[in-house]
């Protein structure tokens, strides 16, 4: 496959949000980010309703062993470059949640069993605030 | 030969691909930053919609197992080739009202079912539920816009007397604008709330609502393919208003200030668009296709009845 380039994405990264198995605390935080109060249009962030449009997702929460198929399936269904953006203590790196038996493990490992080279963004908080939000995004869409 | 080259230059250069095309990308960014500012927000750069459109040109092109490939592919190419089409006959006209052939108002119609049948034809061969009912809705939007605004063109070409859109445009020239007269005025309205629908602007995006049904036909679409679908929406920005203001308003002139008054007709007209799609709710598709059936006819049709009594 060609390598494609991830130049544009920094200008208009459209984001999907998935939810697996969070306290829904940072499922909130990111709908606040949405609002126009912090406007992130600015930056041509766009929510997207279909992960055929993404180039991020939003991934909150630590992943269930029950969401784990779902979440590498909807992960293969974004067309690449795309970026993945673990949204909270949990999704970095499973939180209070670490050793629960119905945990799978962080969202970074499990996307790394199916694509080896996944691109990852870390915010860590609990939750993070949206201001966190955006600048982790928009930094780390300056360094690919 | 030399001919058939200055044809080809109009297709791809001016007024055709390359300057609709920037001229909707620069307009769609005048879109979302009016809306912006209504949502007292301080809305994307002025160079947003090239940057969306680049990057999806850059990424990758998926084609859902369910679906059947080669119409998927195809359906956009068809839209964007018509919708080129549309701009280039619109445009020639505009330039020269001498550039005419048979009938060619009636070719403009044709040519403008075909960006919606594209979408309907990309939406079916994606074999996803969600996009074959927004394909469904489209269709049933079409049925319903279609009888008021042929109405309301129909008011024009009666009261001119002729098919072309080069006569129209020369009997304004000669006779002042139509729009100053009521029947006109009249036509004007439905043809605006038509051109809402064609556009696919809020209160009629019932085929591609976001929430309800994800963007229905353009669901499984990515990558270079959902680039093309984006560009012939906002190539479509362009020329249907274009159109209208042809129709009714005068048209375009090339002629020094007249450069800036016609971007003045056609920013008045979007702005309208905006503001509308900006302050209304969603319908439902039974509701769009009793007030397109019902209401909009009705005043397409007493515009008229007020144009055959000299109004």
């Amino acid at each position: 496959m060609p390598k494609l380039s991830t130049k544009w994405i920094k200008k208009s990264p459209w984001v999907y949000h998935v939810g697996t198995g969070g306290c829904n605390n940072c499922d909130i935080e990111i709908l606040d980010c949405l609002t126009p109060r912090f406007d992130v249009e600015r930056f041509g962030i766009k929510l997207v309703v279909s992960p055929r449009h993404a180039d991020v997702l939003l991934v909150s929460g630590p992943v269930t062993y029950h969401i784990k198929s779902r979440l590498q399936e909807v992960y293969q269904q974004v067309p690449k470059p795309c970026v993945v953006a673990c949204i909270g203590a949990c999704a970095c790196s499973m939180g209070i949640f670490k050793d629960a038996y119905s945990v799978a493990g962080p969202v970074d490992r499990v996307i790394k069993e199916i694509d080896p080279n996944a691109i990852f963004v870390y915010v860590p908080g609990c939750p993070p605030k949206p201001e966190t939000m955006i600048m982790a995004l928009v930094k780390a869409l300056q360094k690919i | 030969m030399n001919n058939l080259l200055w044809y080809i230059l109009a297709f791809l250069v001016f007024p055709g691909l390359l300057f609709t095309s920037v001229f909707g990308l620069v307009v769609t960014w005048v879109d979302r930053k009016v809306s912006a500012r209504v949502q007292w927000r301080a809305g994307p750069p002025f160079l947003q919609p090239f940057y969306d459109f680049f990057k999806l040109w850059h990424k990758e092109l998926l084609i859902p197992s369910a679906g059947k490939k080669a119409g998927f592919l195809f359906a956009p190419l068809l839209g964007l080739t018509a919708t080129t089409l549309l701009a280039t006959i619109i445009g020639v006209t505009n330039i020269d009202p001498e550039f005419r052939f048979v009938g060619d108002v009636v070719v403009i119609m044709y040519l403008m079912i075909l960006p919606p049948l594209s979408i309907v034809w990309g939406g079916f061969a994606s074999g996803n539920p969600l996009s074959i009912l927004g394909a469904s809705r489209e269709i049933k939007l079409m049925l319903g816009y279609e009888l008021p605004f042929i109405i309301a063109v129909a008011t024009v070409l009666f009261k001119v007397g002729t098919f072309s859109l080069g006569d129209i445009i020369q009997y304004q020239q000669v006779n002042g604008v139509l729009l100053t007269q009521p029947s006109m005025i009249l036509a004007f309205v439905v043809a605006l709330l038509c051109l809402q629908a064609k556009l696919g602007q809020v209160p009629f995006d019932i085929a591609e609502a976001e929430c309800e049904i994800m963007e229905g036909p353009l669901l499984e679409y990515s990558g270079p393919a959902l680039g093309i679908f984006k560009l012939m929406q906002a190539m479509l920005y362009v020329v249907v208003p274009w159109f209208i203001i042809s129709l009714f308003w005068g048209g375009t002139s090339f002629h020094e200030w007249g450069i800036l008054w016609s971007l003045l007709k056609y920013l008045v007209v979007v702005v309208i668009v905006v503001l509308i799609k900006n302050t209304n709710p969603r319908i439902r598709i039974d509701q769009a296709m009793k007030f397109f059936w019902s209401w909009a006819t009705l005043l397409a049709v007493v515009a008229m009845i007020l144009m055959f009594l000299g109004y």
